[in-house]
């Protein structure tokens, strides 16, 4: 064979991979659905993808199989770069077989994914898949198993990122939920155990498919997605804005930005209001002492009664937690503590600062909070704040009352630095409830009960409902005025660089989980 | 999210705020009546040993609800006359469905 006879052969091999592509676009497209290589297309930097693995191709026999030509065996694999940043990618092809995963396809993001923990660098999955290739029996079941155990060991490793973007069922919904950030999209992202199919069979039960595990039940039901987005194109921007908070690596820091001051120049006073029984959003305080005001919030539709997200200070990425006032009065609960525990554990892993905004009144009363297990998923909060060792800087903006001021990253749970406004108000409880426990005889053996009850609150008001207490026992370093934060969290920032913690050396701790 | 802004009580204080959907729509507490028998699992009902008037004993066999390709054998937990069976052989019952009630 001449070397153009083998030139024209690698030709017409690989049109032949590419040509059921073109068909591929139109079904993909009635069903609103972008194609795989778009996807990747459009997530990456022009022309930087660079594709393995386009000859594979699969060896099982059964069922007719042995007949079959499965281009790319169903998925794309490869590396290329987001706005420079390198990562590695891999997208599953719903028009070959329905995306479905068979051993090869399997070993395709196996190989990728080993590949991205080698080299230290993020790794992006898209999945719009059917599920097991059923043909290929438990060879198919070995392949999810061997994308779990990866997904398990890069965890910490190197940032793991998935993109729902079809189905995404059985089984193949755990390798997602071991990553860190789960992106959807309204309509498209469909992610669920046991289908609507199988329910109804089963358990005589009927739903839709977007009500079992659609975009918008992840986003704001079950916690499952980081990140909703109305189209695909809104996702990609979504991925691209995440990525340039986080490090490549968990030996890495992010990559420093030019500082900006905030955009937003507003009045702090205008912003919290003066009685703390009064909502507003946390947001806005955010976005007042941070870089360029820009906040990325993660779960923004999940738990909303605790804030949190990336931003930057001094161009440096830090984590930012923050209670609500906003939503159920900023309390904690199951589903908060949860969220933010998960997100100040990545934060950790990944060496980005933390910044926490306490504003709240405590944990969420309520059976339903107890039954569901409030002490269990409260104690993650803990654990994640107590284990952390990246600087960690709090400010108290107005309440920390009770077992919420420990768990808000307290000087008690390690917090490096703490600082407190003038009005905040650091107590076992409100004035109210407080008052009517200590003062309980007296107000119910006064002449005039409600006078007495409001002159005991007030004189509860005047001997604890502020900052200095706290102070006076060195657990908060400086109360400050609103307008110094950002000066505070920068200075706290450009002297922790180099913060090292002596910790006990163990395999791994047991969080509550 | 709900747009409304509420009065949440916490510790005797009324906090202005919104709630979430999750919290708007919990579900009050039901405490344990031990006299109503629920479904524990969505099924079918397969076969009805009990009738309205009849005295049970404690581990007395009263139903059978098929769920997940298993026949659940319903005993009684207490000794008790029977008021209603709100349940027919051959009837898809939903979770928490009530089956059986004692006098």
């Amino acid at each position: 064979m001449s070397l153009a006879t083998r030139i024209v052969d690698f030709f017409s091999r690989k049109k032949k991979i590419d040509e059921p592509a073109q068909e591929g676009k139109l079904k993909q497209a009635k069903m609103g659905k972008m194609t795989a290589r778009d996807r990747i297309e459009a997530i990456l930097d022009d022309k930087s993808f660079h594709e393995y693995d386009l000859f594979v191709e699969h060896k099982s026999e059964d069922f007719g199989m042995d007949k079959k030509y499965l281009p790319r065996d169903g998925v794309l694999t490869g590396t290329g770069t987001i706005l420079g940043y390198p990562v590695c990618i891999y997208a599953q092809d719903f028009t070959v077989a329905g995306g479905s995963l068979g051993l090869a396809h399997a070993r395709k993001i196996t190989k990728i994914m080993d590949h991205s923990i080698k080299l230290g660098i993020p790794l992006i999955g898209i999945n719009d898949s059917g599920g097991a290739r059923i043909q290929e029996g438990v060879n198919s079941l070995a392949g999810y198993g061997e994308i779990f155990y990866r997904n398990t060991l890069a965890s910490g490793v190197i940032p793991q990122i998935s993109v729902i973007l079809g189905p995404c069922a059985g089984g193949a919904v755990y390798s997602p939920a071991l990553t860190d950030f789960v992106f959807v999209v309204d309509n498209i992202s469909k992610m669920f155990i046991t289908g609507p199919e199988v329910i109804k069979t089963v358990l005589g039960e009927e739903i839709s498919m977007e009500d079992l595990g659609g975009a918008r039940v992840h986003a704001e039901m079950t916690g499952n997605a980081h990140f909703f987005a109305n189209s695909e194109l809104e996702c990609f921007e979504q991925i691209k804005k995440l990525v340039t908070f986080i490090p490549w690596n968990s030996s890495k820091k992010p990559e420093k930005f030019p500082v900006k001051l905030p955009k937003i120049n507003m009045n702090f006073n205008d912003i919290i209001p003066k009685e703390p029984t009064k909502p507003y959003d946390i947001r806005d305080v955010i976005k007042a002492i941070a870089d360029d005001s820009d906040f990325l919030e993660v779960q923004e539709l999940w738990a909303a009664n605790i804030v949190i997200g990336f931003t930057r200070f001094n161009g440096e990425t830090v984590g930012v937690i923050g209670n609500q006032p906003l939503v159920l009065a900023g309390v904690l609960d199951v589903d908060s503590s949860d969220k933010a525990a998960r997100f100040i554990r990545f934060c950790n892993a990944f060496n980005i600062p933390l910044l926490t905004l306490v504003d709240l009144p405590g944990y969420l009363p309520g059976i339903d909070q107890e039954h569901a297990g409030v002490i269990r998923h409260g104690a993650k909060l803990l654990y994640a704040y107590s284990e952390a060792s990246v600087p960690k800087i709090t400010i108290i903006l107005r309440k920390a009352y009770g077992g919420g001021y420990i768990a808000m990253c307290s000087r008690h749970l390690g917090a490096d630095f703490v600082f407190a406004l003038p009005q905040a108000e650091i107590a076992v409880m409100g004035p109210e409830g407080a008052a009517n426990i200590i003062f309980k005889k007296e107000i119910t053996e006064s002449d005039d009960p409600d006078r007495t009850r409001k002159e005991k609150v007030d004189e509860y008001i005047q001997k604890f409902a502020n900052p200095f207490k706290a102070a006076a026992a060195g657990y908060i370093d400086a109360v400050i005025v609103p307008e110094e934060m950002r000066d505070y969290v920068l200075h706290s920032l450009h002297i922790s660089t180099n913060k090292q913690e002596a910790r006990p050396s163990k395999k791994h701790g047991i969080p509550p989980f | 999210m709900n747009k409304e802004v509420f009065d949440l009580n916490i510790d005797d204080t009324l906090y202005e705020t919104k709630l979430t959907k999750k919290f708007a729509s919990r579900k009050p507490y039901i405490p344990h009546n031990p006299k109503l028998v629920y479904a524990f699992i969505p099924g079918t009902i397969r076969e009805i040993f009990i009738k309205p008037g009849q005295l049970v004993e404690i581990g007395q066999d009263m139903l059978v609800l098929e769920a997940m390709k298993m026949k659940n054998l319903i005993k009684s937990a207490i000794r008790g006359k029977i008021l209603k069976v709100h349940v027919q052989i051959n009837q898809t019952v939903a979770k928490n469905e009530l089956l059986i009630e004692y006098e």
